[in-house]
C-alpha cells in the first residue's frame, strides 16, 4: 500500500474523495491530516454538523467495527480516536452555534473500589467518536457519584465500569438504590468490564451488557433511537 | 541470577505447582470491594497467613504475595501511594514466615500487578516513572524476604520492560507473566507468540515467563501453544482462571470445577508449560486436584486446540492472531500518505 510515496494533496481532491481519505486517515490516526480535511471541507461550504457525521463518525465506525473484530487493538483505536478529537476541537464551537442535534449524553465511571479505566476511557473515546456527549467521572464511585451527575448532566446513558470480580456486585447496588429512589427508568443503564457477561448483566438489571467500546457505541445508538421511538409515540 | 530458590526447584523437577486466586480467596474472606486488599497485609496478617497457608497446604511449590496491586500508582487511589514499600514489605515478611515453615522448598513469589495506566507517548506515564514505581515495590519485596518477583496480568510490552529494568535495579530473579484477554491478544494486541519473542529480549531476563488470567482456562492453554511454538529455553508459566465468572445470589461464582483444573494442569503440562497454577477463581480444593493430577499422570502428547475444546470448552475467539485465519481489514487504503 504504501510503497510508493504518492504526494496526496487533500484541497485537491474533491468532496467523495476526501472523505474516503478522511475514513483512512482517521484508520490510520492522522490527527493533522483529519484537521486539514475537516478545514477544506469548511471553506467549503459544509456544515459543521455533516462533517461530523459523514466524515468522523463513519470514518470511526469502521475503526470500531475492526476494533470490535479483532483487527485493530488498543493502541490504533487511541491514535485513531485523538486524530478524531484533533477534528473535533475545530468543530465543537461551530456545532454548538448552529445548535445541531445531540445524538445522547452519557454519564460514565467505574464503580467504587476498582480503579481501572482504561476501559471506560477507551468507551468515552468511541463515544465520543460516534458524536455522544460523555461525562466520564473516572473512578471509584459510590452510587452517590452515579446519581448526582446523571442529574446534573441530564443524561440519558449511565455506564458502569469495573474489572475486578470483588467489585462489579456494586453496579447492582447503584441499580438498586435508583430503582428505589424512582429514577431507574430515565436512563439507559449499559455495563461492561472485563469479568462481566451477558447474564451478569441481566442478573443485576441492567439494560445491556457491552463486551467492548464498539459494541457499547452500537448498543446506545440502537437503544436511543427505541427511546425517541417511544416518546414519539407515547 | 541464576541460582535462586525458583531456578533450585525448576532443575530438580519436572513440573512445578504455582498458587491460585488471590482476589477471589480474600473476597471469600470478607474483603468488602471498596478496600484495597494490600492494607491486610498490616490490618489482618492472620488472613493474608491463612490465604498463603491455603495453597501451600494443598501442594503449591509456589504462592504469590498478597502486593498485586501495591504500586503507588494504584495505592494512590485509596491515598496510600507513600505506602507501595512499606505494605509490599509486609506482604513478603508473612509470606517468608509460611514458606519456612512448610518443610518442604516453597517459593515466596512477589506479585506485581500493572500500574492501571497507559504508557506513554499514548498515555501519561513515562518509562522512567514506570521503572521507578516498579523498582519501589520490588525493593520493599525484596527486603520482606521474597524469593523472586513475579510480575503478572499487563498488558502493554512497554510496562513489562519497565518492570523487568526495576527487578534488575533491584538484583532480584524474575518471573513475567502477560494477560491475553482480547481475541487471544493482549489489550494492546500482543500475540503470544510476539509475547515469546520479546519476553527473550527483555533488558532482565526471567526465571520463567508466560500467561495468566484473561478469559478462561481453554484460552489461556491455546496461549501456552503458542508460547511453547517459538520454543526458547525459559521456562513457561500457565495460570488460568478456573473457568468463568457467574454471579450467583449476589455473589461471583467460577464455573470452573476442580476436577476440570485438574484437566487443564495436565493439559498445560502437554501443552508445554513448567510451572502450573490458576488465576481468579482458583481455590485450595482446585489446587489440591492439579496437584493430585500433575503426579498421578504422565506427561502426554502436545495437545490439539480441537482436544482443549473438546476438554474444558470453547475458544473466546476464532483466532488468536497466531495462524492466518487471523481477521484482516477488509477495506484497502489507498496509500499512507506519509509512512
Amino acid at each position: 500500500m504504501a510503497d510508493e510515496e504518492e504526494d496526496i494533496i487533500l484541497s485537491e481532491l474533491d468532496d467523495d474523495e476526501l472523505v474516503q481519505q478522511m475514513h483512512d486517515d482517521l484508520y490510520d490516526g492522522l490527527k493533522e491530516e483529519i484537521e486539514e480535511s475537516v478545514n477544506i471541507l469548511l471553506e467549503r461550504g459544509w456544515q459543521p454538523y455533516e462533517i461530523l457525521t459523514k466524515a468522523l463518525v463513519e470514518g470511526m465506525t469502521i475503526v470500531g467495527v475492526d476494533f470490535r473484530d479483532g483487527i485493530l487493538f488498543v493502541p490504533e483505536v487511541l491514535l485513531a480516536a485523538n486524530a478524531m478529537k484533533g477534528g473535533m476541537a475545530i468543530l465543537k464551537p461551530l456545532l454548538a452555534e448552529t445548535g445541531a442535534p445531540t445524538i445522547g449524553k452519557m454519564v460514565i465511571g467505574t464503580v467504587k473500589g476498582d480503579i481501572h479505566d482504561i476501559g471506560q476511557n477507551l468507551v468515552t473515546m468511541m463515544m465520543e467518536g460516534a458524536g455522544f456527549e460523555v461525562k466520564n467521572i473516572g473512578i471509584n464511585n459510590p452510587v452517590e457519584n452515579y446519581i448526582e451527575a446523571c442529574e446534573e448532566f441530564d443524561a440519558d446513558i449511565l455506564g458502569m465500569s469495573a474489572l475486578l470480580t470483588t467489585t462489579m456486585p456494586y453496579m447492582k447496588v447503584v441499580i438498586d438504590e435508583m430503582a428505589e429512589k424512582g429514577i431507574r427508568d430515565n436512563y439507559i443503564v449499559l455495563v461492561g468490564g472485563a469479568p462481566l457477561n451477558e447474564e451478569f448483566g441481566r442478573a443485576i438489571g441492567a439494560d445491556a451488557y457491552c463486551r467492548d467500546a464498539a459494541v457499547a457505541v452500537e448498543t446506545a445508538k440502537e437503544m436511543m433511537a427505541r427511546k425517541h421511538n417511544q416518546l414519539a409515540a407515547g | 541470577m541464576t541460582d535462586n530458590a525458583l531456578s533450585r526447584l525448576l532443575s530438580s523437577r519436572d513440573w512445578l505447582l504455582a498458587d491460585g486466586a488471590t482476589g477471589t480467596n480474600l473476597f471469600n474472606m470478607g474483603l468488602s470491594s471498596g478496600d484495597a486488599p494490600e492494607f491486610w497485609n498490616e490490618d489482618e496478617p492472620d488472613k493474608i497467613r491463612a490465604l498463603y497457608k491455603g495453597a501451600v497446604d494443598a501442594g503449591s511449590d509456589i504462592f504469590l504475595t498478597n502486593s498485586f496491586g501495591g504500586n503507588a500508582s494504584r495505592l494512590k487511589l485509596h491515598e496510600a501511594e507513600h505506602r507501595a514499600r512499606e505494605l509490599s514489605r509486609l506482604s513478603a515478611e508473612i509470606g517468608r514466615e509460611i514458606a519456612d515453615a512448610a518443610g518442604r522448598p516453597v517459593v515466596v513469589a512477589g506479585s506485581m500487578g500493572p500500574t492501571g495506566e497507559i504508557m506513554a507517548p499514548m498515555g501519561s506515564l513515562t518509562h522512567a516513572r514506570a521503572v521507578e514505581m516498579f523498582h519501589e515495590q520490588a525493593e520493599g519485596l525484596k527486603e520482606g524476604g521474597a524469593d523472586v518477583l513475579w510480575v503478572e496480568t499487563i498488558s502493554a510490552i512497554e510496562e513489562m520492560k519497565a518492570a523487568a529494568e526495576a527487578a534488575g535495579l533491584a538484583g532480584m530473579p524474575f518471573c513475567c507473566t502477560m494477560s491475553f484477554d482480547t481475541a487471544g491478544r493482549t489489550m494492546m494486541g500482543l500475540t503470544s507468540e510476539g509475547w515469546a519473542e520479546q519476553a527473550a529480549k527483555l533488558p532482565t531476563v526471567p526465571t520463567a515467563f508466560g500467561a495468566n488470567c484473561g478469559v478462561g482456562a481453554s484460552d489461556l492453554l491455546r496461549t501456552v501453544l503458542g508460547l511453547s511454538n517459538v520454543g526458547g529455553e525459559i521456562p513457561i508459566i500457565a495460570k488460568g482462571n478456573a473457568g468463568i465468572p457467574k454471579y450467583v445470589d449476589g455473589h461471583i461464582h467460577y464455573d470452573g470445577t476442580p476436577e476440570l483444573m485438574a484437566e487443564y494442569a495436565l493439559l498445560a503440562r502437554d501443552a508445554g508449560a513448567t510451572i502450573i497454577g490458576g488465576c481468579c477463581g482458583t481455590m485450595p480444593e482446585h489446587l489440591e486436584k492439579m496437584r493430585a493430577a500433575l503426579e498421578s499422570h504422565e506427561k502426554g502428547p502436545r495437545p490439539s486446540l480441537d482436544r482443549i475444546a473438546e476438554v474444558l470448552g470453547g475458544f473466546s475467539s476464532p483466532s488468536d492472531g497466531t495462524d492466518d485465519a487471523a481477521p484482516q481489514p477488509e477495506r484497502t487504503r489507498r496509500r499512507r500518505r506519509r509512512a
